[in-house]
């Protein structure tokens, strides 16, 4: 209306054509791609985390996923990460994963928070390996929890990386243990999200629940974000998921770059966990530890 | 087996919907649905094989899970993840998973049936493009099914395809599968849903699952994968009227973004839009982004964005955006057709929170009407929405808010509604009632004739809001006017706002529940504002109790805004006692007073902390006037005037 009063002149058919006109050309905005979607859903959680929470922390594992978490942080935020990036350190990390913290850390302008797990003797012995180690790395995030008094944790899980995180809610409510009651989850639909956790519990914001691993690939290509290299194929392997050193493997694997690790994406039937000791040990050793307060 | 996934597109489980090559499928979201044990999860595992789409391995683990619990193979196991799942067969929570039909990536949303988990099927399906409604041929149609086929009507799903399973234990019989097909098209026909295909299938068997078997030679419709394949992915709503509904306005640097994501319609700089409720007009001035900023060009719905606009107007979160000529109604009372999750049912009176995409109001029920459980068959009205009931509410809201009926505009004519702070139950706005602003004021303020500098050159300070808070006898008003006075002696032009001086007068209007207490701090902030931007310092003395409401007034005063809280502690508070209100309070003749018991909450930032039991007035205010100045609010003498224009 507007538009067309501003416009309305002596001639006063001409003008209106004139104005139709413009309207009709610039009423086409770009279309979304698939990539956009993603990106655009990432950044109205991220924003809705931080308007409703009090206290949160990103919870920067180093690996794509939460690398490409920061990127849409930074998105979300205009260029900045207006909340601390916590790394619950196990202190088995590959060392190419410590460089990469250490000068993106500082790149990123990141407040980095590094907080220790907890001597694995302390943790029950009866165990298998890696969920041992998986329940230290749960005993060391507690610990961090307590020291600042988080009340949200952003973490870059996705639903097809595994059959219990497809379950997971987008705000997803923690017990005061840090624990996860799986028979209770609350209605989440529209967009519209449980963000009042109880006194002293927490909540976990699942920003990348939406996306796939090959997704994350073809952002990470189009945003030029810069991964570890441990990713791509040296000598016919590479990782496609990176944990501990101790209990994670490469899988056989030729591909040099993300184009072509996204080719190989299209034609793996290859879990993308299966390089990962921890999901494999029974038949819900990943669903105990999840429970427990695991990512 | 006729494998639907030709060679050059295998089926992965992490189909990439952007190819290396650049090509882009339509994505296409559908959950499946459907009474308890009518085989939704062998459904998925089935469509899942027959497209290839399993992970290697993942066949010989479902063999071995199944045979450790002594059951035949058991297809749902792929998707009930959880051990409670599985050792009870049924589906507790919601689920996801993707394969590829021959033109869509599918991602498969696998809801539980069983009434006690409506609201992770509710979850499940508000994701959903498309449904699939599933029907077991011998048990027909059961209350759940209905449920859900209401529900899908709720949650604005309009795709739906039925499919008639285990058709293998009616013997294939096509007189069973017309009787069913007949009972639902009926029930789904009155929800104003009509299905896209209804399909005889055997889930577990595979018939009319990818292929047309003999056992089903009469049926000449689509099968499942077919039906999936012609689903339309949900489009952003672009051609609708521009609705930004504000998330949160950041102030990281020197710019003010105002960021939120773009329901509808689309916005480009230079575009004039009103903020609803309030009707205050404005253009945007720039659209931020990063990397790159600003970006140039027409933003479409579904965009996160950020926006600058061309005068400083109060936004809040849960303002709405739009053009001025299609603004969004502002109300107080809507209607709304809504379903309910919570264990107490929803009664006439009873209080809630409502919330409209970032917008939330206080809300009391004034009537309810047509609540029924869309499972029964004959329909019996109630007084109460029931759980896992629907009905039709009318609310009346604490704030004006903007909202549309969701027959113009899906996005914006929801709602959800909290108890408790947990979810409670949600739906549709029917009606608004539009409030007295019918139209956009066009409330362009008037700038004054002065400048900031010429009037900071006069008074040597800048303009500000002092704000005092603290309990009842802290010494707030005291201390105020210490302030006021020195102030005024070097020169300065300070103004005294004293929350009970405006409550005798502007403010009469307003008691002491927690709305008018929020807006007495409103209006407070509001007048203290204006005078602060025409270079007077405001001094606030309120006790102002809520750090909701302090924190609402620091955002309309922005950088102005000196937090001083006034510490002094209780039992000195209440042993001064200068208008007797704690002993009145004591003897129970004083309510809603802040002080004796734990409402007063503590400012966690505020500019400065002044404990009165402990130092003079002269040193309080001493410590105030330093202060401000630290702060840039006053120019030390030999400050270069010129510095601060």
């Amino acid at each position: 209306m507007h538009l067309l009063r501003t416009d309305s002149g002596a001639d006063g058919r001409d003008s209106q054509t004139l104005v139709s006109e413009q309207i009709s050309v610039a009423l086409t905005a770009p279309s979304m791609d698939h990539l956009d979607q993603l990106e655009a859903q990432s950044i109205y959680i991220f924003r809705e985390a931080f308007a409703r929470l009090k206290k949160i922390a990103l919870l920067w594992s180093l690996g794509k996923d939460s690398n490409v978490m920061i990127w849409l942080a930074r998105k979300a935020f205009f260029g900045r990460l207006p909340f601390p990036a916590l790394h619950v350190d196990t202190g088995k990390k590959f060392p190419e994963m410590y460089r990469f913290r250490d000068h993106y850390g500082k790149e990123w302008e990141l407040d980095l928070r590094v907080e220790p797990c907890p001597p694995i003797d302390a943790v029950d012995p009866t165990l298998p390996p890696a969920a041992r180690s998986a329940a230290r790395k749960t005993e060391g995030l507690k610990m961090a929890l307590g020291k600042y008094g988080f009340d949200g944790l952003i973490a870059g899980i996705r639903r097809d990386e595994e059959a219990t995180r497809a379950k997971e809610r987008v705000f997803s409510p923690r017990g005061l243990e840090g624990n996860w009651d799986v028979r209770d989850q609350p209605p989440e639909f529209w967009d519209h999200f449980n963000a009042s956790p109880p006194q002293g519990a927490h909540l976990r914001i699942h920003p990348i629940l939406h996306w796939t691993e090959a997704d994350i690939w073809a952002y990470t290509k189009r945003e030029n974000i810069p991964i570890i290299p441990l990713y791509l194929s040296q000598k016919g392997k590479r990782y496609r998921s990176l944990g501990d050193q101790d209990i994670t493997n490469p899988v056989a694997s030729t591909a040099t770059n993300i184009d072509e690790i996204l080719i190989e994406l299209e034609q793996t039937k290859v879990p993308e966990r299966a390089g990962r000791a921890l999901d494999h040990e029974t038949e819900d050793a990943f669903e105990r530890l999840r429970v427990a307060g695991y990512l | 087996m006729n494998m639907i996934v030709t060679p050059a597109s295998p089926a992965t489980p992490n189909g990439a919907t952007s190819m290396p090559n650049g090509t882009t499928r339509p994505q296409v979201r559908i959950v499946i649905v459907g009474h308890v044990d009518h085989g939704k999860s062998t459904l998925v595992g089935r469509l899942l094989h027959e497209t290839g789409s399993l992970p290697d391995g993942k066949l010989e683990m479902l063999k071995a899970v199944s045979a450790r619990r002594g059951m035949p193979f058991e297809w749902s196991f792929l998707l009930d993840a959880l051990q409670t799942e599985r050792d009870q067969g049924i589906t507790i929570d919601t689920t996801q998973i993707r394969f590829r039909t021959n033109s869509r990536d599918i991602v498969l949303i696998d809801a539980p049936g069983h009434a006690e988990f409506l609201r992770n099927m509710i979850t499940g399906a508000s994701q959903a493009d498309g449904a699939v409604l599933i029907i077991d041929a011998l048990e027909g149609v059961r209350d759940q099914t209905r449920r859900h086929g209401y529900l899908l009507h709720l949650l604005g799903v309009k795709q739906v395809a039925v499919v008639v399973n285990k058709m293998d234990r009616v013997d294939f019989s096509d007189l069973r599968f017309k009787e069913i097909s007949d009972e639902i098209s009926a029930h789904l026909n009155g929800l104003g849903v009509t299905p896209a295909a209804i399909i005889p299938i055997s889930a577990r068997d595979g018939d009319g699952v990818a292929d047309r078997t003999d056992r089903i030679g009469w049926y000449k419709g689509p099968t499942v994968v077919e039906a999936l394949d012609r689903l339309e992915p949900a489009r952003p709503l672009e051609a609708l009227a521009l609705r930004l509904p504000v998330q949160a306005i950041y102030k990281f640097d020197d710019r003010r973004i105002v960021a939120g994501r773009i329901e509808s319609g689309s916005l480009v700089a230079g575009d004039e839009i009103v903020i609803m409720p309030a009707g205050k007009i404005a253009k945007i001035k720039t659209v931020e982004s990063w990397p790159v900023t600003p970006v140039a060009g027409r933003q479409g719905a579904g965009r996160s964005v950020g926006i600058t606009l061309d005068r400083e107007l109060f936004i809040e979160r849960g303002d709405i955006i739009a053009h001025a000529d299609t603004a969004p109604r502002e109300t107080r009372r809507l209607r709304a057709r809504i379903f309910w999750l919570h264990d107490k049912p929803l009664a006439k009176g009873d209080q809630l929170l409502v919330r409209c995409g970032p917008k939330e109001s206080r809300a009391t029920v004034v009537a309810i009407e047509k609540a029924v459980d869309p499972g029964e068959l004959e329909s019996r009205e109630n007084k109460a929405i029931g759980r896992n009931h629907v009905g039709e509410i009318d609310i009346s809201l604490s704030n004006p808010i903007a909202a549309d009926p969701y027959t113009e505009n899906p996005r914006t004519g929801r709602l959800v509604i909290e108890v408790s702070g947990r979810i409670a139950g949600g739906g549709l706005v029917l009606s608004v009632d539009a409030g007295q602003r019918a139209v956009p004021v066009d409330i362009v303020p008037v700038e004054s004739a002065l400048r900031p500098d010429e009037r900071s050159a006069r008074y040597q300070h800048n303009g500000a809001v002092v704000w005092l808070t603290g309990l009842p006898a802290s010494g707030k008003s005291t201390l105020a006017k210490a302030l006021e006075r020195r102030l005024f002696t070097n020169g300065g032009s300070p103004i005294l706002l004293d929350g009970d001086t405006l409550r005798a007068g502007l403010n009469s209007d307003l008691g002491f529940s927690a709305a008018d207490r929020s807006e007495n701090i409103r209006r407070l902030a509001e007048v203290a504002t204006h005078l602060a931007r025409n270079g007077h310092i405001a001094i606030v003395a309120a006790v102002s109790p809520a750090r909701e409401d302090r924190a609402t007034a620091r955002r309309i005063a922005d950088a102005a805004f000196r937090e001083i809280h006034v510490a002094t502690p209780a039992e000195i508070c209440e042993e001064r006692d200068p208008k007797g209100h704690y002993k009145k309070a004591r003897a129970g003749t004083l309510t809603s007073f802040t002080g004796i018991g734990n409402d007063y909450e503590r400012p966690e930032a505020a500019e400065l902390v002044i404990d009165t039991s402990t130092r003079t007035v002269a040193e309080a205010a001493d410590e105030i006037e330093q202060m401000l100045k630290t702060t840039g609010v006053l120019f030390d003498e030999l400050v270069d005037l010129a510095a601060n224009i």
